[in-house]
């Protein structure tokens, strides 16, 4: 069973709203690099580009793609062993702002990760990070995010699916009860 | 496809198209990282593997080792010369003793064909073949085309070239067996001495030239392979003199073409000999490149045999 728990409009607005906020602590974007988790941070750090280019005019973001596959904690613990994926991070990070965007926020392993893979890229000045979705009861590790969409409160056998306009066809976060 | 279909690396005959895109897409990933500011990966932090080498090797040893430890492995070498052998130990023994010490992976080179598939029956780590006799090399293989897909943009459909010792030449097999996968078009060319009688009984089809301006016309890459004078118990060959006067790759050779070549070698090279220094050195020549790829590729291969390792979760509770 599936609940549609955003529609396209409140979509639209949640998008916004981030891009508002992160406007208002960082100014020009200067010290600033965004940087979307793949595979699917990368969709909302497009689309926050995107945002941010039409209210700021025109300054260049600087932003990446990384994958953190070869950092995760679960290697041979699955039984489906994770493909790695493009990674895009022609930069050095030393001194800068970086800003994590990732989907979902579950049980924060995934962020253990990116953490752990972005030091090789030198050493930041500070992280923040950006989710869409944070399913806060799951959390199995001391990370909180610094910009969230929306909180989803939901069972361990509950999903949270986000589809994206240009890869789905229609903006929509839907929740699914497995039978 | 996010795993590959076989348990251990024992040569390119027994892989899939399929396994070898996965091992290409992933070394993609890996040839980043090693680019990286920081160049290791924590993924096989529970993992230890023994580099077994009963036969010298510099390069394939060295780049082994580097992608293990990028990959954060636990890494311990063996070489026959310091061993037991010497003292009469048997393969299965040697290799069984260095596995109760808690081995998840092998990486072995041997001079018998065959050894390292003979292994697999007999020990329950994962087997990497650095080469076995005159069989196969499937890591070098891998890393050749690779390095032709990083170039040319893709394998299939390329005019590839395999000049000189075919007859001694683990490479030359492996490198068979992975283009034609791929899709390229293999011809050999080389003294009627060395070129193996076994190619009429593969499962396609390789032409032999015998001129060797006129192969170099034909190709878009040309594997140059080395003249394994180690091997050769009686004479192939009139004299090296000789060779290099009729199959050797020269820069004028090259002049005389309409087109440029690509040029590889897989090391070491007798220089003057099978190829001189000016081609070897000139920007023709991805053999630097074959390197620095050899490591992505290793660190690839082993990164995806060891994810297939499931008790991982059982060995650490």
């Amino acid at each position: 069973m599936e609940r549609k728990i955003v529609d396209n409009k409140h979509f639209g607005i949640l998008i916004d709203r981030l891009s508002h906020q992160l406007i208002e602590n960082h100014y020009d974007f200067s010290e600033t690099i965004l940087i979307g988790l793949q595979p699917r941070g990368v969709e909302l750090k497009n689309r926050i580009i995107k945002r941010l280019n039409d209210i700021t005019k025109g300054n260049k973001i600087i932003n990446g793609i990384l994958d953190t596959t070869f950092y995760r904690d679960d290697f041979g613990r699955r039984d489906n062993p994770l493909e790695a994926k493009y990674l895009d991070m022609n930069f050095s990070i030393e001194e800068k702002r970086v800003v994590l965007i990732d989907d979902v926020l579950f049980t924060g392993r995934s962020i253990r990760a990116a953490l752990d893979a972005l030091q090789s890229f030198g050493r930041p000045k500070q992280v923040e990070l950006m989710v869409l979705i944070d399913r806060r009861l799951k959390r199995q590790l001391p990370i909180e995010p610094n910009y969230v969409g929306k909180t989803v409160d939901s069972i361990q056998s509950e999903k949270v699916i986000v589809k994206w306009r240009d890869v789905d066809g229609e903006d929509q976060i839907l929740l699914i009860k497995s039978e | 496809m996010s795993e590959l279909t076989v348990d251990h690396l024992l040569g390119i005959k027994n892989l899939d198209k399929k396994d070898i895109d996965l091992i290409f897409n992933t070394a993609d990933n890996f040839k980043k990282i090693i680019n990286q500011p920081i160049k290791k990966v924590p993924s096989l932090r529970d993992i230890t593997i023994a580099n077994l080498f009963f036969e010298n090797s510099t390069r394939t040893r060295v780049s082994f080792e580097i992608a293990e430890k990028r990959l954060s492995a636990d890494v311990v070498n063996f070489s026959s010369s310091s061993s037991s052998l010497k003292k009469g130990e048997t393969l299965i023994d040697t290799v069984n003793n260095i596995l109760s010490m808690k081995i998840d992976m092998v990486v072995m080179r041997h001079p018998n064909a065959g050894s390292v598939e003979f292994l697999s029956h007999h020990t329950n780590a994962r087997l990497i073949n650095a080469g076995d006799g005159t069989h196969e090399h499937p890591t070098q293989a891998l890393l050749d085309s690779y390095s032709i897909r990083e170039k040319l943009g893709s394998v299939k459909g390329k005019k590839v070239l395999i000049i000189g010792d075919i007859l001694h030449s683990r490479v030359a097999l492996s490198n068979f067996y992975c283009l034609k996968k791929l899709g390229a078009i293999v011809k050999v060319c080389g003294p009627s001495t060395l070129i193996p009688k076994y190619l009429e009984n593969l499962d396609f089809k390789i032409d032999h030239f015998t001129d060797i301006q006129e192969a170099l016309q034909w190709c878009d890459v040309a594997n140059v392979l080395r003249i394994q004078l180690e091997r050769q118990d009686i004479n192939y060959l009139p004299s090296l003199r000789e060779y290099s006067r009729f199959f050797g790759v020269n820069k004028s050779r090259l002049d005389l073409l309409n087109k440029e070549i690509i040029i590889m070698h897989p090391g070491p090279i007798n220089r003057g000999v099978e190829l001189t220094s000016d081609v070897a050195d000139s920007k023709h020549s991805i053999i630097l490149d074959q390197v620095e790829n050899g490591v992505a590729i290793r660190m690839s291969i082993i990164y995806l045999l060891a994810s297939k390792i499931k008790n991982i979760k059982n060995k650490i509770s």
